[in-house]
């Protein structure tokens, strides 16, 4: 019986030939990363070797990758002081793979892990941050953990009871329109998935539109393949795949492509037609409930936010700064625009990007989580209403239970910020 | 058999940001995240914190419980107040952290209740003392009870890391 991608990854990081769906497995881990909840990891880590007798001495410091983005700079001395704990915990066991806060080398780990070749494809990639479904975008099975399972991961170097998840297959055939994005595919898709409807199973991209797609926008549905409740979310890797790793990651040794074969068991099978697509909109206050542009058009919006770890990089700035550019954003909203990291701010900078975005009006904030999980930066008053490029739109979710987030790409954000409602990017001028 | 009184009734995809908002998460250990249980309630978190809550009391859920972020926080402020959560079913990352933690979490699909409504944790099901209605519950997979009895993740790994020590 043929195998799917996911199955073949977990077979062979568990030192077996085959394995189904249902199995339980404990696979090796090829890369574990953490961000500023390393606080906690290395609580939990200590916790577990107390009474052992033994130095709480990590697995394998190589494959340990730390990166401080969820609120950088420290907005309080209790995160500076967390950090400052992470940071002694890393000198002490000797983990290389640590991004801190750095305008060379800084960003969101979702950035920081592909950009810099940590992520292979084929390799078992956890993260203490549920977005790390991120990473199957190179082909990699990679999802998130809590805290305590990391500390286990540190202690062990593998994952235990894992059960062989399930997988949904989305075939999207058909060229994207112009003004659409892979942002727009994926909501259009959680929502008709639901916010639980892929619980336990992994989401398989296939598909011309998804052959055709550079790895940026194959970051983006992964990233928000967890949406739908999906354990992880992956592209089989391709040539697009081996490009990006080459000429971006600065990967120089051999490279795996699996695939899934021809003949492997799907739960489910999604054909989608990204011709069909029109921009998309997540309402409040489920990441499920998405509608149409034009079913909200018209919206009045008082932040606009580019940026995270879903739509922060290179081609986002890009799109929103040719928009804005020669226009301003509107009186009574205000922009933020969070790069992705800090290669980009630079990459953006160079480009004349950054200099389009400001002259219009925006804030260009540096790299970090920003005001996605609503503990750092730009928060929203009472009654406010933000769209973003971001991944969430719980009640609360950018600081403010009394607030509206809407989610969108980054041409709507930036054809919403001229007018101040939420806009169309196809009947901007 | 466990009994308590539902303290909390809410409905489908609760997301760990009303669980535990972001913005406190630089708080992190055990035993200080419960001050921030569902801190955007104000009127149930003031309860929690006054200890008007007893504990083993019940919060009543629908389907896709802590959904979102991974953060452990959300399932370490409910362990904090020794709370139950009967839910339709859990989001995946969620779940894990309350077995991780040694935290029980009962998956009901068909459970009805409201607040104030008195459930007890019987064989293979709750019962609801209000409507005398029994609920069949949905067993934890093996491999995750195995964490449960080992009284959670860092019990369960240290014997591990024990054991692969004795056999070096």
């Amino acid at each position: 019986m043929g195998m799917t991608i996911v199955q073949k990854i977990l077979a062979r990081a568990s030192g077996k030939t085959a394995v189904q769906v249902g199995d339980v497995v404990e696979p090796r881990v090829d890369l574990a990363m953490s961000h500023e909840n390393a606080a906690l990891v290395l609580n939990q880590f200590q916790e577990i070797f107390q009474g052992t007798g033994k130095e709480a001495r990590v697995w394998d410091p190589d494959r340990i990758a730390i990166i401080f983005d969820h609120r950088v700079p420290a907005e309080s001395s209790k995160t500076a002081s967390n950090q400052k704990k992470v940071r002694e915990f890393i000198a002490s066991q000797g983990i290389g793979k640590f991004h801190d806060i750095r305008g060379d080398v800084g960003g969101i780990c979702h950035q920081i892990l592909p950009e810099n070749g940590y992520v292979r494809p084929g390799a078992v990639v956890v993260g203490t941050d549920s977005h790390t479904t991120t990473h199957g975008a190179l082909g990699a099975f990679a999802f998130g953990i809590g805290a305590t399972e990391m500390a286990s991961v540190w202690t062990l170097g593998n994952i235990l009871n894992v059960e062989v998840p399930g997988t949904i297959r989305v075939n999207v055939d058909g060229e994207f329109p112009p003004h659409v994005y892979p942002k727009d595919l994926i909501l259009h898709l959680i929502g008709l998935l639901t916010a639980e409807g892929a619980n336990y199973k992994v989401i398989e991209f296939h598909g011309e539109a998804i052959r055709g797609m550079c790895t940026s926008g194959r970051l983006t549905l992964c990233n928000m393949s967890v949406e739908a409740g999906a354990t992880a979310g992956i592209v089989p890797p391709d040539r697009e795949t081996l490009r990006y790793l080459r000429e971006v990651a600065g990967v120089k040794d051999p490279v795996d492509l699996p695939a899934s074969d021809a003949d492997a068991i799907y739960d489910r099978v999604v054909d989608l037609d990204a011709a069909k697509l029109e921009p998309q909109i997540a309402c409040p206050h489920t990441v499920d409930n998405v509608k149409p542009l034009g079913a909200v058009a018209g919206k009045k919006v008082h932040q606009i936010v580019v940026g995270s770890c879903t739509n922060g990089r290179l081609d986002d700035l890009e799109v929103a700064a040719r928009i804005l550019k020669g226009r301003r954003v509107a009186e009574g909203t205000r922009m933020l625009v969070f790069p992705a990291s800090w290669r980009i701010y630079s990459d953006a900078m160079r480009l004349g990007y950054l200099s389009d975005l400001v002259d219009a009006g925006a804030v260009v904030c540096n790299p970090g989580c920003g005001p996605c999980l609503g503990i750092h930066q730009g928060a929203l008053g009472d009654g406010e209403t933000a769209l973003a490029t971001t991944n969430r739109n719980f009640k609360g979710r950018m600081g403010n239970p009394t607030a509206e987030v809407y989610l969108c790409s980054s041409a709507v954000a930036a054809a919403s910020a001229i007018t101040g409602v939420i806009s169309d990017p196809r009947g901007v001028k | 058999m466990a009994s308590g009184k539902v303290v909390l009734k809410v409905g489908d995809d609760i997301s760990t940001d009303i669980i535990y908002p972001g913005r406190f998460m630089a708080t992190v250990l055990p035993t200080e995240t419960p001050q921030f249980a569902f801190a955007d309630d104000a009127q149930f978190n003031r309860k929690l914190k006054a200890k008007e809550i007893a504990a083993g009391s019940f919060i009543v859920a629908g389907k896709n419980f802590g959904c979102g972020s991974s953060r452990e926080q959300a399932a370490s402020c409910i362990k904090g107040h020794a709370l139950t959560v009967v839910a339709r079913d859990f989001a995946r990352i969620f779940l894990q952290n309350a077995i991780n933690l040694g935290l029980a979490m009962v998956i009901c699909p068909t459970i009805e209740a409201a607040e104030g409504d008195e459930l007890e944790i019987a064989e293979g099901a709750i019962v609801n003392r209000a409507s005398g209605k029994r609920f069949p519950i949905v067993p934890l997979p093996k491999a995750r009870q195995a964490i449960m009895d080992a009284g959670g993740l860092i019990p369960y790994t240290r014997r591990l890391l024990m054991e692969r020590e004795a056999a070096k």
